[in-house]
């Protein structure tokens, strides 16, 4: 469980899992921008060919990555079904109280459920292919222009990756609680709003108690090897760029332009 | 030269409370492999703490190498006494063994081709220098326990504490850990402390100490220790196993010498029983 | 209560590029009456297994669903707990849990309320069939207790956390057997105790099997823990069962399973040993038979 449920990271050698994680952010960035930039079919169609090649180049299976959608399905669904309905255009296909179905709303719709799901699977494609600990580190160094005003990047960075080695810990802690007051006689599953409350304390409590105690020795552990917060510490990684890099910068470069020039020259659908 | 020293040293939790620690007296020689011994509560986790100033002593002087412990130099103390604590899944700050090892380094400020120098050192060390890229999660106990003393390696420290480091692990885990610092006090020169309830455990040490209440009871080479085993009862210790079964021995008439493992105790028993018989 | 297991699975994370067997077609039957012992190192199936036999793990059910769908026999897995068929979805599993206590490893951890009085009744009240009345909680949890060792009255209204580890472990333990189960089943009961607590806590269990519970599993890698209380012990190992013996012949296997990477009792060790020197000492390899043995066979000698 404790694998699974924090990071999805699905762990393989690819391509894309050996981009350097800040050019992945950086490239997500950039994807979702051109997703929202092409307001044509022909710009949506690059963006989904830049996807299905990311895809393909990553050795997650296209199951898996589309599994992430199955979590937002509704949502999407619904903002779909409710612009459907509702979008005022001019060609109306068909009316019925307060509905009306027309062209434009159906473009319109067809193009949200594209630009949804290019947007889902783009981030979760990101978790998968890369570790929680590369994604820290990207982000820390994304945000490294930001110690010129004071801002704590590096202990931000610490606390993330602390989180990032403490959470699967505590998931499994928490299970282990729950079937330790489970054994005896705990009901978790059934009850009123307020019974239910109450039958999380005899977890919470222990799980309270047991992350202080933790902490309090992680502390000291942290202390003991000479950890002092503010001082000047040095860094043992440095995230270098390679050839992959350049190469997937290329490719997202390219996209963004085609998006750009497909929007000058064929003008807007939506 | 004594590489920890306590002079008079208490400590207690609360001001004026119960004492953890009274008026203690005691030394860590350079080089030496010393058990420390008590039941839960005796004192003995606090001394570690005390050793590196985790905790501040309410009275008395602590020396490190001979140069008195202060708030100033306490970064300084810290670089030479590393202690490994209890519990192998609290003590990690990174999901990445390479990553976790570099922590102590970085905060010690080395440039960064020093840092990779201490982590080949350090996995050498714990002989776990195939798993630098593993994820510490995954790890057995014995094997993040070794990472633990990894990290604490890797700001190479001349003194290494234990506090009650193997009282979470399998027999397999605590053979590792005992091996590990066996190796590291006899082939590195690392000062070793062994925080224990463990006796088997304190039979390695070249000298071991018995807390209780917050004092030194007994002391001396473990297996005079274990020879005042009346004693050791009414401080809450029993005697380690084979301790007890060469003493049954010897009180049913076979006499046999108090020894450490199986074999030997076997080759003492087949050595009395034929001399028996001749 | 019996507790009957035939052909037991158990894949963590199934259907994940994570997932690991922890139990492979495990058969174990443990009889009513039994103080049964579970050894294996960390990662062997012993806890894995345990956990079934409250339902805290089920039998997988999809197994079931894939049999069917492909109109094959029905999977032969069988996990019976007294009357309790555990492969059943609809066995009412609070009733067996209330006959099946459970104590995990650092039972100590998952204690939580604000008086010693309140976390044993815990357990109690939630099995309770019927709302409880207050004498009937109090005798219930002065009872329990009692058993494991604490003065009713001085601990009663005391916060648990303000007392010593080995004070706590006993409370958490008299909040599992606090419904009288049947079959009490212990994780690593002694983990983390000191030479005494250990030894305490060992008491306590043969306690319990004299008046309680009238089968105990405990769950160990420590073999002479298992070789001086156990009736019978199972070894895991790699999610298998090796061996299901009383210490006694297990023990005669001692090579064998010092290559499992298993540890065996010293006097086992100090058996095989002098076997190698040309002395043969026939004991059950508790301490206590060892040292008669040996000094038999050296009186023996004199005699000659």
């Amino acid at each position: 469980m404790k694998d699974v449920a924090f990071g999805q990271y699905y762990p393989t050698k690819s391509f894309v899992h050996n981009l350097d994680p800040r050019l992945k952010i950086l490239f997500l960035i950039a994807y979702i921008v051109a997703i929202f930039l092409a307001n044509n079919f022909a710009g949506l169609a690059c963006c989904l060919f830049v996807l299905i090649l990311a895809i393909g180049f990553s050795r997650v299976p296209v199951l898996r990555v589309f599994k992430a959608i199955k979590g937002i399905l509704f949502l999407i669904i619904f903002t779909t079904v409710l612009n459907l309905l509702f979008y005022n255009g001019e060609t109306v296909y068909a009316e019925w109280w307060i509905f009306t179905i027309t062209k434009e709303g159906i473009i319109f719709s067809a193009f949200l459920v594209v630009r949804l799901v290019l947007l889902i699977t783009c981030s979760s494609l990101l978790t998968y292919t890369t570790t929680p600990v590369a994604l820290t580190d990207g982000i820390e160094s994304l945000l490294y222009p930001l110690t010129w005003i004071r801002f704590p990047v590096r202990e931000l960075a610490q606390i993330m990756s602390i989180a990032l080695r403490y959470i699967p810990i505590l998931i499994d802690e928490t299970e282990r609680i729950m079937n330790a007051q489970k054994a005896r006689g705990a009901n978790f599953e059934t009850g009123g709003l307020v019974s239910r409350v109450k039958a999380v304390i005899p977890v919470l409590i222990p799980l309270l108690l047991s992350s202080f105690r933790r902490a309090e020795e992680l502390g000291d552990a942290m202390e003991a090897r000479c950890y002092t917060g503010g001082k000047k510490r040095t860094k043992f990684k440095k995230l270098r760029f390679t050839w992959r890099d350049v190469l997937a910068f290329l490719l997202i470069a390219a996209l963004i332009t085609g998006v750009v020039l497909l929007k000058i020259y064929l003008g807007a659908t939506v | 030269m004594n590489a920890i020293e306590f002079e008079n040293v208490s400590f207690s939790y609360e001001e004026g409370g119960a004492f953890q620690i009274k008026n203690l007296n005691f030394h860590v020689e350079e080089g030496e492999f010393l058990a420390i011994l008590g039941h839960n509560g005796s004192g003995k986790s606090t001394l570690a703490r005390l050793s590196n100033g985790l905790l501040e002593a309410d009275s008395g002087v602590i020396r490190v190498f001979g140069e008195e412990l202060t708030e100033k130099n306490l970064f300084d103390i810290r670089k030479q006494v590393g202690i490994v604590f209890q519990n192998p899944d609290n003590q990690t700050v990174a999901s990445i063994v390479e990553d976790d090892i570099a922590f102590g380094a970085e905060n010690i400020a080395l440039p960064r081709e020093e840092i990779g120098v201490r982590i080949d050192f350090a996995l050498k060390a714990v002989g776990m220098e195939e798993y630098r890229h593993a994820t510490v999660s995954r790890l057995s106990g014995g094997q993040k326990q070794r990472i633990a003393i990894a990290g604490v390696l890797a700001v190479m420290p001349k003194v290494l504490i234990l506090d009650e480091s193997t009282a979470m692990l399998d027999p397999r885990g605590r053979r590792e850990i005992i091996d590990c610092v066996t190796r590291l006090n006899r082939e590195e020169g690392i000062t070793v402390v062994l925080i224990t309830h463990f006796m088997e455990e304190a039979l390695r040490a070249t000298r071991a100490i018995v807390m209780n209440r917050g004092e030194i009871v007994m002391q001396g080479a473990p297996q005079d220790i274990f020879e005042r085993h009346e004693e050791l009862l009414t401080y809450n210790l029993t005697l380690p196993l084979i301790g007890r079964i060469c003493k049954e021995l010897r009180a049913g008439g076979l006499p046999v010498c108090d020894t450490l493992d199986a074999k030997s105790l076997a080759k003492e028993i087949a050595q009395c029983v034929s001399k028996q018989s001749t | 209560m019996r507790i009957q297991a035939e052909h037991l699975n158990y894949t963590y994370n199934q259907g994940s590029p994570f997932a690991k067997a922890a139990l492979k077609d495990v058969s174990l039957t443990v009889e009513e009456g039994e103080f049964f012992g579970i050894i294996g190192h960390t990662g062997s199936g012993k806890s894995t297994f345990v956990q079934h036999l409250n339902a805290l793990l089920r039998v997988p059910t999809s197994l079931k669903k894939y049999h069917k769908k492909r109109k094959s026999p029905p999977s032969d897995t069988v996990l019976k707990v007294g009357e309790f068929d555990l492969t059943d979805k609809k066995t009412d599993f609070n009733a067996l849990r209330s006959k099946v206590g459970m104590v995990m490893q650092y039972p100590e951890y998952q204690l939580f309320a604000e008086t010693v009085f309140d976390d044993v009744a815990f357990g109690y009240k939630n099995f309770a069939p019927q709302k409880p009345t207050k004498e009937q909680v109090e005798n219930a949890v002065r009872d329990a207790l009692t058993i494991v060792g604490l003065d009713y009255n001085e601990v009663k209204d005391m916060s648990p956390f303000d007392l010593s580890g080995g004070q706590k472990r006993r409370v958490a333990i008299a909040g599992v057997i606090v419904t009288k189960p049947e079959i009490l089943v212990l994780d690593e009961p002694a983990a983390g105790l000191d030479p005494l607590g250990k030894q305490e806590i060992m008491e306590l269990l043969h306690r319990l099997h004299a008046s309680w519970c009238k089968s105990i599993l405990i769950v160990s890698h420590d073999m002479d823990e298992i070789a001086e209380n156990c009736t019978r012990v199972a070894v895991f190992s790699e999610g298998e069962v090796k061996y299901v013996l009383p210490p006694k012949e297990l023990f005669t296997h001692s090579e064998e399973l010092l290559s499992l990477g298993l540890d065996v009792p010293l006097t086992a060790k100090v058996c095989l040993e002098l076997k190698k020197l040309g002395i043969d000492v026939k004991c059950d390899f508790t301490t206590e038979d060892f040292l008669k043995q040996t000094l038999a066979l050296a009186g023996k000698g004199v005699a000659k």
